[in-house]
């Protein structure tokens, strides 16, 4: 067991350290600056000739909103048309139908806003085409979308004033030439040296030693899981995402994809301290994110090594931990690591069923996707974080007495309208949605066109976990996380189209809100630091921010948690 | 707005071709080097291909060692683990169920030595492996049945067990597959 604690160390350790200079990097990026992959600018220019865009014309918060929204509208056409018409579009070997119009919007949706929920399973629901075509093309530039906003928000902190807050499209196009494709290039080749498929080829059969016949599903897979993680997208190309041995072949793999899940979240938070010179500020930022993720990851690697004090019962020996929904070659200690941090940053791919955690392990799992900014999301982690900050500098400022500022810019009333808005929004929409369903499910109400049969028939299980189910479900809409408790049916009406329009809202009105706060104080006159100005890159302020994330996310869900794991974990004793 | 729309459109047409053409093209050339040309690693037998070396196999016979309990069957055209909750009572019927069976399929072993792994579900329903302690506890009922010494079966299962990465990180485990061919190879 020792050597499983030591490989989750090792692979945190790594990816801070592979963080920090590479978020130097992509500060240079934002800013212009010379890096060694210039070569490529050439390339870049020729991308915005052919596409009629002028991308040194700096923008305004809202021409670059606009720009961000429309091209996110043409997407989701292109990718519903597509989803529709598969079965009969070439590239599929397999003979995969077409979706239906209700499966078609809740894909659409869930690729287009970086949360990769899948309500159907890569086998059998998708050509290789919409794979490829659809699924990747959206995992690239939806990660890249969040990274853009999150590159106009950061311009936006810089001490001048003005309304000139670069071009969406300059952001957007150098994050995929410059960071993503890169990456994913290396990462796709270490993938294929370790025995990952990439191939157009449909199915094969095979007599297995024992003389049964079966057939093994294969594609480019090599192509798409690289983008997946570094993207903190999450959608798996076949259906148990990666704890699929031809999606994640060994242990190797499976740090490689831990880190490149990480990676970019994190190295966006030291991007912010070199790019705008606060390092103190980013630092401040990364430790309580740090301690958020730590402070949920630990017991979870615990609860899962010690293993289910129920099959523990029974007599046998546990000690491999609680392996149910879980790979031999992963173990339980890297495999709780893994849960945790696919739900604290926005990927939710998974490499164990979330379904079969310990009731305590899909507490946190849960919690990581409730709070939504411990690293977070690509780009949209720190545009939550930011929001925190905001509703810490006017709660702070009222407490101390002083005027609230943030890196000199005075915040004021409207600014506070939208914090509070966009920060109530998230627990709105995952209680509406679980007091919704859970409605429909203790009623066992038919639901007609909606679900067929009775309510109750979408749940696997009973009780607290059947609760639980429905309340993981909105939370990673909600979140743009993807991940699931799988057990529940999905793919339904209902679902489909609920949980799609609680990841739309739970997309863009989290990006719409800190790009207009930003773009509102970058307007405002610039007022120098004093001796009464209040420090926002301290300790005492990194408290601040986590009470405030405490309060705010935490405390809100924790009736509905009482409810579902907490109720669940005290059942088994 | 109308700019925007048209220079939408043509910016998606050019990164269609970028990532969705001219990368996986790449990453689909840099395949044909690897030794499956990217077709996924197969294991043969006496030139007849037996299975995948990363796809774990229903292993039900006792003359093998067996794997895990798959909730597809260890059908690789789809994938899935039991999504069953930690507390759910069927749940917990169906795993008392398999300890019992594998209790009666190996009679001499004590139930306190009997490794989780082997009566609980994988995520994938695809697990290629077991621990060296699942395999080992499985030496007496393989020895009664192929008239094999224990100690001949100990030793080949040594052989086949891969340690963590590097000697430091992770669990070691033993690929089923590559076990059960050895011991058909050995007399």
């Amino acid at each position: 067991m020792h050597t499983e604690i030591i490989g989750v160390v090792a692979t945190f350790i790594a990816t801070v350290l592979l963080a920090i200079p590479l978020g130097k990097y992509i500060a240079k990026v934002f800013a212009g600056e010379r890096t060694m992959l210039d070569f490529l600018a050439p390339a870049e220019r020729f991308f915005f000739r052919v596409s009629g865009i002028d991308a040194t014309r700096e923008m305004d918060w809202k021409e670059n909103l606009l720009a961000l929204l429309t091209i996110n509208f043409v997407w989701f056409l292109y990718a519903m048309v597509i989803l529709m018409i598969q079965g009969s579009l070439p590239l599929n070997p397999d003979h995969n139908p077409s979706m239906s119009p209700d499966l078609a919007f809740n894909t659409a949706i869930s690729f287009l806003v970086n949360c990769n929920l899948q309500d159907y399973s890569g086998e059998t629901g998708v050509s290789y085409f919409t794979q490829i075509g659809v699924l990747m093309f959206l995992q690239f530039v939806s990660a890249a979308t969040g990274v853009a906003a999150l590159a106009v928000v950061i311009n936006a902190m810089k001490e001048r004033t003005t309304d000139k807050l670069g071009n969406f499209y300059n952001y957007f196009v150098k994050t995929i030439t410059r960071i993503l494709l890169p990456l994913s290039v290396i990462v796709a080749v270490i993938f294929l040296l370790n025995g990952m498929p990439m191939t157009w080829e449909g199915k094969d059969t095979i007599t297995t030693l024992q003389g049964d016949t079966v057939q093994v599903s294969r594609g480019p897979v090599a192509a798409f899981v690289p983008i997946k993680h570094l993207g903190t997208n999450g959608g798996g190309f076949f259906g148990v995402n990666s704890a699929h041995p031809l999606e994640n072949p060994n242990y190797l793999t499976c740090i490689i994809e831990l880190m490149a899940q990480s990676l970019l979240p994190m190295a966006l938070v030291f991007a912010l301290g070199y790019y705008l010179k606060r390092r103190k500020l980013a630092v401040m930022i990364f430790s309580v994110m740090t301690i958020g993720f730590l402070l949920l990851t630990i017991p979870t690697i615990m609860l899962e090594v010690k293993g289910n004090p129920m099959i523990t019962h029974m007599g046998v020996d546990t000690y491999s931990g609680a392996m149910e929904g879980k790979e031999v070659r992963f173990g339980a200690a890297i495999s709780a690591y893994w849960s945790i941090l696919t739900t604290v940053i926005s990927t939710g791919s998974v490499n164990a069923m979330h379904d079969s955690f310990m009731p305590l392990s899909g507490m946190n799992q849960m919690l990581g996707m409730m709070v939504n900014c411990f690293y977070g999301g690509k780009g949209v982690g720190i545009l939550n974080f930011y929001i925190f900050i905001i509703i810490a500098v006017f709660i702070s400022g009222l407490m101390v007495g002083r005027t609230p500022e943030f890196l000199g810019k005075k915040i004021e009333a409207r600014e506070m309208k939208i914090a509070i808005l966009i920060a109530l929004l998230h627990p709105f929409l995952i209680l509406v949605g679980t007091a919704l369903s859970s409605y429909f499910a203790a009623h066992d109400t038919a639901m007609g066109w909606w679900f067929s049969g009775k309510a109750s028939g979408w749940l696997s299980n009973g009780g607290y976990h059947g609760f639980s189910q429905m309340l993981y479900q909105y939370t990673s809409s909600s979140a743009n996380n993807g991940s699931g408790f799988e057990g529940l049916s999905d793919n339904n009406p209902f679902w489909n189209i609920t949980a799609g329009i609680v990841m739309i809202l739970g997309r863009f009105l989290p990006i719409i809100g800190p790009v207009a706060i930003a773009g509102i104080l970058a307007k405002k006159k610039y007022i120098p630091e004093s001796a009464g100005t209040l420090q926002t890159d301290t300790a005492t302020f990194g408290l601040m921010v986590f009470g405030v994330i405490f309060i705010i996310a935490a405390l809100a869900f924790f009736p509905s948690l009482a409810l579902g794991p907490i109720a669940e974990h005290f059942s088994m004793h | 707005m109308k700019s925007h729309i048209f220079s939408a459109i043509r910016l998606t047409v050019v990164l269609l071709a970028v990532c969705c053409l001219v990368y996986p093209a790449f990453i689909w050339g840099i395949a044909y080097f690897t030794p499956s040309h990217g077709k996924g690693d197969t294991v043969e037998v006496n030139g007849k291909t037996v299975g995948y070396a990363l796809i774990g196999q229903s292993f039900t016979q006792e003359k093998y060692f067996n794997g895990r309990p798959s909730a597809v069957g260890y059908n690789a055209a789809g994938s899935g683990g039991s999504n069953k909750g930690p507390t759910n009572p069927e749940y917990l019927a169906a795993v008392q169920a398999a300890i019992d069976t594998f209790a009666m399929k190996n009679p001499t072993v004590k139930k306190a030595d009997i490794p989780v792994e082997l009566v609980t579900a994988s995520g994938s329903g695809l697990d290629p492996d077991i621990s060296p302690e699942a395999a080992y506890i499985q030496v007496p009922r393989i020895a009664k049945v192929r008239g094999i010494s224990e100690d001949k079966l100990k030793a080949l299962i040594a052989q086949h067990i891969q340690g963590p990465l590097f000697g430091l990180f992770g669990p070691s485990k033993i690929n089923v597959l590559q076990l059960n061919i050895s011991l058909d190879h050995t007399k």
